[in-house]
């Protein structure tokens, strides 16, 4: 046993010593955002625990997947092929109406809606942290993603990345209570914002006038303004429209439609297009791209090397 | 701080980081009891030679790092809470096993309205009653873990 009168410090200037440091941190994190690049260290750094934590999901995953009967896996399997037939039906009409919309922007004289690269990740770790609403997935700066990429799942929009580790990165839910997508309405489109909750089942919206044109049930569909998120994603559905007339503005809530306390696979869209001609330098290509998918880029930066 | 068995002290210290990040379902995720903070404050009070203020703080950095919250609010909120134990760890050791699970209690009470005002003082949050429901769980598992680690304790002799 150690000696009751200890050398060192005393408990009460450890302590200050520390809230000082805590207090340096939170200021240089929160108010001057000075640790954006040192964030992304920490999290390459953490990532083994992470990856750690995760083993016992992925050993009852495996058990799960591996362990079924050949009756659930013939019923899967169908229900897979009839899935298929549907998807690949739509398809083929997308193709056409693609095509149709491609020639008669042309017509139009508008920019051509470029194909979005995609890439598929998986959740590493939901944060137990009630207060942000965050994920981790399995792909970082190896794969390419970069910070402020637009992350879906199947149904619609999830988030955007928030932080880029080497392996793995943070993603930010559109339900986090410091996020916020604009949408439109998809019925009429009427323009909204939808910023999060902290609830993992509710959007807020706010500053919607009283004559405003929503109802429950109407689907919200990003916008693309901001320059974030693609056009036309689903985000949520309205379910709570108040209509008391004495306040300013109604009270409108909406649910997202991605499964956001179930989600598993996530897909990863990036644009390598400048937004604008105005925008900074692209960077230079690298291997890893599809050729094909930035072809425009090239040709676009050529000419703006002429014209400079 | 890493002289001999001091290892096993830290193997516990990241158990209980792990724990603390592992994924879990939405429903029992808000009862996911404090896990660093029961460690630290078990090893806080049987040895608060080796395990004191500082090194609650750098758990709570690595905590604010895996949570992706803003650094320096988990790590000071835990540092507070085990400021109390470091200074009446010869009061806590002898009270009864359920007088210290209560004690527990409080502290993770603390812990949690600590990282709740820090938070709502950096960005508006508001209190739900959910925020404090770990307390419930972490009152339940103090035994356990008392136990446990005292055994671990005594099998490897960390002094």
């Amino acid at each position: 046993m150690n000696p009751i009168f200890k050398h060192g410090p005393s408990p009460q200037h450890r302590l200050v010593l520390v809230l000082f440091c805590s207090a340096l941190l939170i200021f240089f994190d929160h108010k001057m955002a000075s640790f954006e690049s040192l964030r992304g260290y920490l999290q390459s750094m953490v990532s083994p625990l992470q990856y750690l934590a995760n083993t016992p999901k992925l050993a009852l995953t495996w058990v799960s997947t591996n362990v079924t009967t050949r009756q659930q896996l013939t019923a899967e399997n169908q229900q897979f092929r009839l899935n298929e037939l549907e998807f690949h039906e739509q398809a083929m009409q997308l193709d056409i109406i693609k095509q149709e919309n491609e020639r008669l922007r042309s017509l139009l004289a508008s920019p051509l809606r470029s194909e979005l690269k995609k890439m598929v990740a998986e959740i590493l770790s939901v944060d137990s942290d009630p207060y942000t609403h965050q994920i981790v997935i399995n792909r970082g700066a190896r794969d390419d993603v970069h910070e402020g990429q637009p992350v879906l799942d199947a149904l619609g929009i999830v988030g955007q990345i928030l932080h880029v580790g080497q392996t793995t990165s943070r993603v930010i839910l559109i339900t986090d209570i410091s996020h916020a997508v604009p949408v439109r309405v998809k019925r009429n489109g009427l323009r909204l914002l939808a910023s999060g909750s902290g609830q993992i089942d509710r959007l807020n919206h706010n500053f919607v006038s009283q004559s405003a044109d929503i109802k429950i049930g109407d689907i919200l569909v990003t916008s693309g303004l901001g320059g974030k998120y693609p056009e036309g994603y689903p985000v949520s559905t309205i379910s709570f429209v108040s209509n008391n007339e004495s306040r300013e503005f109604s009270r409108v809530y909406s649910t997202p439609i991605a499964q956001i306390d179930r989600l598993r696979y996530l897909l990863l869209l990036s644009d390598k297009e400048p937004v604008s001609i105005f925008a900074p330098k692209a960077k230079p290509l690298t291997e890893t791209q599809d050729k094909s998918l930035i072809k425009p880029q090239v040709q676009s930066q050529i000419k703006f090397k002429v014209t400079n | 701080m890493f002289a001999h068995n001091s290892v096993i002290i830290l193997l516990t210290l990241l158990v209980a980081i792990m724990a603390s990040i592992m994924p879990l379902p939405l429903s029992v995720d808000a009862f996911r009891p404090d896990w660093v903070l029961i460690v630290l404050v078990y090893w806080c009070m049987a040895l608060p030679g080796r395990v004191n203020i500082i090194t609650a703080w750098v758990m709570g950095f690595l905590l604010d790092v895996l949570l992706g919250s803003v650094l320096g609010v988990h790590a000071a909120a835990m540092a507070v809470s085990v400021f109390i134990v470091a200074e009446n760890f010869q009061k806590i050791r002898n009270f009864s096993i359920w007088q210290q699970a209560l004690i527990m209690g409080v502290l993770a009470a603390l812990y949690h309205l600590v990282v709740f005002w820090l938070q709502r003082f950096l960005i508006d949050v508001s209190f739900l009653t959910s925020y404090l429901y770990p307390v419930i769980t972490t009152i339940v598992l103090w035994p356990w873990v008392f136990y446990l680690l005292r055994k671990v304790r005594r099998h490897f002799s960390i002094k």
